[in-house]
């Protein structure tokens, strides 16, 4: 019984979490998008995620509980210390999710439920952004308790992961926009596009500069010799993403956009497992500390391993029933 | 009591958003099921009258099966935003159980109920009702796993203790242990006969209306038939429950019985005041040896009371006593409606429109949620002052930086948008009760424009199209 599944944990864990970001992440961008875009074109915001949206957010109940199982610890001490961010995400994604059961019921109500889709799209990103910032940032632990207040999220670098986490799935949102529409719609989701692209490379740039500033620890991973040169490629491949985005946001490639979005999130999400590994609870447990038992680990395993392709080809296939441009005149009214 | 406690507002919290929840589950579970019946009854016998009332029923389900994700997803982080403690101690115990619950449900959401709801036209006949077996298998699957989870930390066993943490030994032990068996099939039991009620309730209500009535009929036939089995068995059911109770838990009995001085021969209290302060039952109005002859099913058995143990291992005798004298009552009043209706059937009389049955059926229908309530208060009280029971004290459970007022801001926001939510979703519900069962080529068409709805876009427009039709 000396296999390690630590490592085989982090690879399933670190995969459903970028599964949900990118999948709920443009669902979510597609729900601030909504408040933005041209009134005629909302009911087609809509459409454009309504068979997909309940599937991507269960992976946030994977993610949870993947975390909790696997790396107890980090759950036990991660979860109180973004006690608010937690709770706001939580119940604006209820409030989300329910705006697309309710809001057709009657014209009075529409306007209610309009808002509580496009304001909880925004919270609950705005949220989840802080709860990234206070990860990286770390937290006040003593033992196996976090020993902070409920309020220690509250900190400009957390505040700017929130706005840039919307910037984030907001480009998400527009790129699936472009790929899932036309006509006068794909066009304004090209330039909201744009603009979300600009927030993004900015946030990017300001993280990038401050985390290192901050976490001497993160300095020494990226500028020392000679992790400068393997890890230079990172930004670089970052920056030549972003310019493809860009251009193919301006010419009418549909499906590069959204795969060029995902490139980015892809890189940020590299850049911040490079800068905190191995710790799962910054700068305090590292994986191997914060995991369950072997027993504990190897008994999950076996149901997720048979469990996980069934529930990914299904995924699969009902994006394969729903592909294709979506229109305004069907589906929810 | 502090009124700013961290413990005792994070306990109210999640007593709050579990008692929601739970109402979900109380009603999907049997409903899974009983719609598997009707598929089944549709498929060997091709009789139209067996998919009308799935159909209607299924619309329903989409809806509570919603809420109950919904709801769902805020349970697993209570456990990291309030109880970081207690998960910290037990996470390598419980939580792959809590992982398979959640697993499940997902793999269930994610694969039959999308063929069940929109694939009737889309999948052959075989396969249809097997996704509606398997929605049902998929239900009982997590009522398992979660009941389990509940089962372990009243009667916690196949463990050791290293440096203050749970660390699983037996995994058989863990997930079978003591009161396991006892409590599934007493809960199983409980949303069978919760779902039976509610569709007693709705037959008759659409029947004393003449809304589809010969579904209706066959709503509330199909009903008492399986009330007069299940009501009787839930109440042998409890009663072996509770022998595992005093077993294993017997503060909890004591607590239940409202006993603060051990007795031999044990009498039954039937009502009291009870008074933790004073260790003592006020206005007790007692049934002499009755208490030994059902608790012990002896003559003069004893049953210990809560004094053997110090003030600070005792439960709070008044929830659990109260509540489980409203489940015990509210069994009795099952019971009867039971066997009224069976002996009302004898010359149809309980078809009577103006009879007081159907009168009576309707306000009935909500009791089984309040029985499911009362019940899990008596065991999740009861259990009390333990998380673990015997080795892990709640007060050491709660997250250490979480502060009163924390606790009493998130208890309010949850409360709000509960309010909000469930009335909302169950007012579409009673909406779609008023429809009744409607002509089978309003059934979900398999897909439209390439792609099926969502389910409860789906219900409300065939409620629109059947009110359209009625209209």
């Amino acid at each position: 019984m000396a296999l390690d599944l630590v490592p085989l944990w982090t690879l399933l864990l670190a995969l459903a979490v970028f599964y949900y970001v990118v999948f709920d992440g443009f669902d979510l961008g597609v729900g601030i998008l909504y408040g933005l875009a041209p009134v005629e074109c909302r009911p087609t915001v809509m459409n454009s995620v309504a068979p997909v949206w309940d599937g991507n957010e269960t992976w946030l109940v994977f993610g949870g509980l993947g975390l909790l199982a696997a790396f107890p610890l980090a759950f036990a001490i991660i979860i109180p210390a973004v006690y608010f961010p937690i709770l706001i995400m939580l119940l604006a994604l209820v409030f989300r999710g329910v705006a697309f059961e309710f809001r057709f019921k009657n014209e009075a109500l529409r306007r209610f439920w309009d808002g509580a889709f496009c304001g909880g799209s925004a919270v609950a990103t705005f949220a989840q952004g802080v709860v990234l910032g206070t990860f990286i940032q770390g937290f006040q632990v003593d033992g196996r308790h976090f020993t902070g207040t409920s309020f220690d999220w509250v900190t400009p670098f957390a505040l700017l992961t929130g706005v840039a986490l919307m910037f984030g799935y907001t480009l998400l949102g527009a790129t699936w926009l472009v790929l899932k529409t036309e006509g006068e719609l794909q066009a304004w989701s090209r330039r909201a596009g744009r603009v979300a692209l600009i927030g993004v490379l900015a946030a990017i740039a300001g993280v990038s500069i401050w985390t290192p500033l901050e976490a001497p620890q993160i300095h020494e991973r990226w500028f020392s010799w000679p992790n400068i040169a393997f890890l230079a490629p990172v930004p670089v491949i970052t920056a030549l993403i972003a310019i493809a985005e860009w251009r193919a946001l301006g010419r009418d490639y549909e499906v590069t956009p959204f795969i060029a979005a995902v490139g980015l999130f892809l890189m940020s999400f590299l850049g911040i497992a490079i800068s905190l590994w191995p710790m799962i609870v910054p700068f305090h447990y590292s994986l191997w500390q914060a995991a369950s038992s072997e027993s504990t680990q190897a008994f999950l395993l076996i149901g997720t391993l048979f469990l996980l392709p069934v529930i990914l080809m299904y995924t699969a296939w009902s994006y394969w029933v729903f592909r294709g441009k979506v229109r305004g005149d069907f589906g929810y009214h | 009591m502090d009124a700013l406690d961290p413990v005792f507002l994070s306990r109210l919290q999640w007593a709050w958003v579990i008692a929601w929840h739970i109402l979900l589950p109380a009603f999907t579970v049997g409903l899974a099921s009983y719609i598997a019946v009707l598929e089944g009854l549709h498929f060997f016998t091709r009789d139209e009258i067996w998919l009308r009332i799935s159909a209607f029923w299924t619309k329903i389900f989409a809806v509570s099966f919603g809420m109950g994700v919904v709801s769902g997803i805020i349970m697993p982080f209570q456990f990291g935003t309030n109880w970081s403690r207690f998960t910290d101690a037990t996470a390598d115990v419980l939580s792959p159980l809590m992982a398979y619950e959640g697993l499940m449900a997902f793999f269930l959401e994610a694969s039959f109920l999308g063929v069940l709801l929109f694939g009737r036209k889309l999948v052959p006949r075989w396969a249809h009702f097997f996704a509606a077996l398997m929605v049902a298998f998929g239900t009982l699957l997590s009522s398992f796993w979660i009941l389990s989870t509940n089962s372990w930390m009243q009667t916690p066993q196949g463990y050791t203790i290293v440096d203050g943490r749970f660390q699983p030994a037996d995994w058989m032990a863990i997930i079978f242990n003591p009161s396991f068996p006892y409590r599934l099939a007493h809960n199983v039991t409980a949303f069978y006969i919760t779902t039976g009620f509610v569709v007693l309730g709705v037959g008759a209500w659409l029947l004393r209306r003449n809304r589809a009535p010969e579904e209706a009929r066959m709503m509330v036939r199909m009903a008492l038939d399986l009330l007069i089995v299940l009501v009787p068995l839930q109440i042998l059911l409890g009663d072996l429950h509770g022998l595992n109770t005093l077993k294993y838990q017997p503060t909890k009995l004591a607590a239940i019985e409202g006993i603060y001085d051990t007795e031999k021969p044990a009498p039954l209290t039937l009502f009291g005041i009870p008074d933790d302060e004073a260790a003592e039952m006020h206005g007790a109005i007692k049934i002499p040896r009755l208490g030994s002859l059902i608790l012990t099913h002896t003559w003069d058995g004893e049953i210990k009371g809560l004094k053997e143990w110090p003030m600070d291992e005792r439960p709070p005798a008044a929830p659990p006593f109260y509540a489980f004298r409203i489940m015990v009552g509210i069994g009795f009043l099952m019971l009867f409606i039971a066997i009224a209706g069976q002996v009302l059937r004898r010359g149809g009389r309980v078809y009577r429109p103006d009879g007081w049955f159907l009168r009576l059926c309707p306000w009935i229908a909500p009791l089984g949620f309040v029985a499911v309530i009362a019940g899990w208060t008596t065991t999740e009280v009861g259990r009390q002052p333990w998380t673990v029971y015997g080795l892990l004290k709640t007060a050491d459970s709660v997250s250490p930086s979480l502060t009163g007022s924390d606790v009493a801001l998130s208890l309010a926001l949850y409360i709000v948008v509960y309010l909000i939510m469930f009335p909302t979703g169950i007012a579409f519900m009673a909406n779609l009760v008023r429809k009744g069962p409607v002509d089978g080529n309003l059934e979900p068409d398999a897909v439209e424009s390439g792609r099926p709805e969502r389910p409860f876009e789906r219900a409300a427009q065939q409620a629109n199209a059947a009110g359209k039709a009625e209209g």
